[in-house]
């Protein structure tokens, strides 16, 4: 079976790419591995029959915003982490306020332990529906995005544009302000 | 395995041949070039006319000395070449250079020649060019260098900024086509107007064909537009610190670039295999698109011997304030039309 086995070798360098993110002491590698869980996740995109969300992924993610990630990582400069020079004092990193990321953390592994019992429910693979030609089909893509979800496509550019005047008015200067 | 399949396979591996080869080529006719707009001869000596030239410099380089610089990143220094030149050689993947052909009746089934068809292919070739930034920057920011860091910078900011004028050029032709497969595209200018004229969207975008061919010279990264590696101003850029196959790479990635940056050219504004409608019914239209492509392949080169290089801040002034809002209101009229003539 070589999808399965595609399918296996995406998701593994998917799984890995994503916890090596977290793990690596160096920024730039932190950067770059996403981009590997990004093109690994496109290839799986491929396999459920959705070429444009897949080419998509690849144009949005990993070539227009991570490059701006690895542009502002590497002129920032930022330094390994090491974990004796953490901030032992630092607001996030009292007991109370840590005991509730552990209890949000159980949330969203419980969450997502029952999506995965409810994805189990729906028997039949994406390619073995009777629409499954129309998921890929650019047109077909574009009319749905711009019919059955014009509120939700139009309210999120502009939940963008409102954060991008936010990143403006918190990076600006005033005058006389240094 | 069936025959199909094998030539198939084929194909693709020729496909590959060829792009390995249009590396060596290109750099043996940009120096044959070159001499001759100077009024000299350019490499003479090795085989007949210099034409071995090539194979000489892949030995010298192959035996040269690899140097790593001491506070360079060990495994990102090494990732970059590999990255640059992977990006290159999968941008090409879903560009096709021939009419599907049953092999003058040998086969039932026809073969398609080129990698892969799919119907997104267009946006493959720009998705997969655009990661090739990625080699670059890293290749700067690895070497721990000032002048490959500047390089890198360079190369990142001009290619993101004309990026944005590339594509919105390509998304004029396929309002015209109405598809987003490169074969679709290069099949829809198979008609002549008037019967003599062949339907190329070269005259329906000519607009788009002058934005496609400049912001393709800034994406190579080539003179008018080679900051990334100014040698009067960075030694060499980006690729300073870089010796031997890793430093091969990135001139093999830049040509490889050319070549799939013609190739798609000639598939979207000059009719790819079409225009000699005799070769086109002998099945050899593939030759038609050779021509077209070296053509273009040419007009770089020419360019490149021809025009001095720009001043940075021209560069980005160039790109955002006069290509970026042509090429926007290139699509607006190209829309306005086919919406017009489609109604």
């Amino acid at each position: 079976m070589p999808e399965t086995f595609v399918f296996y070798a995406f998701s593994t360098v998917a799984v890995l790419a994503s916890a090596l993110v977290i793990g690596q002491r160096n920024p730039m590698y932190s950067v770059l591995l996403l981009i590997a869980a990004l093109g690994a996740l496109s290839g799986l995109y491929i396999q459920l029959d959705a070429p444009f969300v897949a080419v998509a992924q690849i144009i949005i993610y990993a070539g227009a915003i991570m490059v701006l990630f690895l542009f502002v990582v590497m002129l920032l400069n930022a330094p390994r982490e090491d974990a004796a020079e953490w901030d032992r004092s630092h607001p996030l990193r009292q007991p109370g306020i840590g005991r509730f990321g552990a209890l949000l953390a159980t949330l969203l592994l419980v969450q997502l332990a029952w999506a995965l019992m409810e994805v189990n429910a729906i028997d039949a693979p994406v390619g073995s529906r009777s629409d499954a030609g129309t998921v890929g089909s650019v047109a077909e893509m574009g009319r749905v995005l711009f019919t059955r979800h014009t509120f939700a496509f139009e309210a999120t550019s502009v939940l963008i544009l409102v954060a991008m005047v936010g990143a403006v008015v918190l990076a600006r200067r005033e005058d006389g302000e240094a | 395995m069936d025959l199909r399949t094998a030539i198939q396979l084929g194909v693709i591996g020729l496909t590959f041949f060829m792009l390995i080869n249009a590396s060596a080529l290109l750099v043996l006719a940009e120096r044959k070039i070159m001499g001759f707009m100077q009024q000299r001869y350019g490499p003479y000596l090795v085989g007949p006319h210099g034409l071995l030239q090539p194979l000489a410099d892949i030995i010298k380089l192959l035996f040269k000395e690899e140097l790593r610089p001491k506070g360079a990143d060990k495994y990102l220094f090494t990732l970059a070449p590999i990255l640059s030149v992977t990006a290159a050689f999968a941008a090409f993947a879903t560009v096709p250079w021939g009419a599907e052909t049953t092999l003058f009746g040998l086969l039932d089934e026809p073969v398609r020649l080129g990698v892969a068809d799919v119907n997104v292919g267009l946006l493959v070739v720009f998705a997969v060019t655009s990661m090739g930034v990625y080699g670059i920057v890293l290749a700067g920011w690895a070497s721990n260098s000032k002048y490959s860091l500047f390089g890198g910078l360079r190369a990142s900011a001009q290619m993101i900024s004309y990026e944005l004028s590339y594509a919105t050029s390509l998304a004029a032709v396929v309002l015209l086509a109405g598809s987003l497969s490169l074969r679709e595209v290069v099949d829809a200018q198979a008609d002549t107007w008037f019967g003599f004229l062949p339907q190329w969207y070269l005259f329906l975008q000519p607009v788009g064909f002058i934005i496609y061919l400049i912001a393709g010279v800034a994406e190579t990264n080539r003179a008018p537009f080679d900051f990334p590696e100014a040698e009067q101003e960075l030694v060499a850029g980006y690729n300073t610190e870089y010796s031997s196959v890793r430093f091969a790479l990135f001139p093999q990635a830049e040509y490889i670039n050319m070549a799939t940056m013609s190739a798609v050219a000639t598939d979207l504004y000059l009719g790819g295999w079409h225009g000699v409608p005799f070769l086109t019914e002998l099945g050899l239209g593939w030759l038609v698109f050779l021509v077209k492509v070296g053509a273009i392949l040419f007009a770089y080169i020419w360019m490149r011997w021809t025009v001095p290089r720009y001043r940075y801040d021209q560069l980005m002034q160039f790109g955002w304030k006069w290509l970026f809002p042509a090429s926007v209101l290139n699509l607006i009229v190209t829309a306005a039309l086919v919406l017009y003539f489609n109604a």
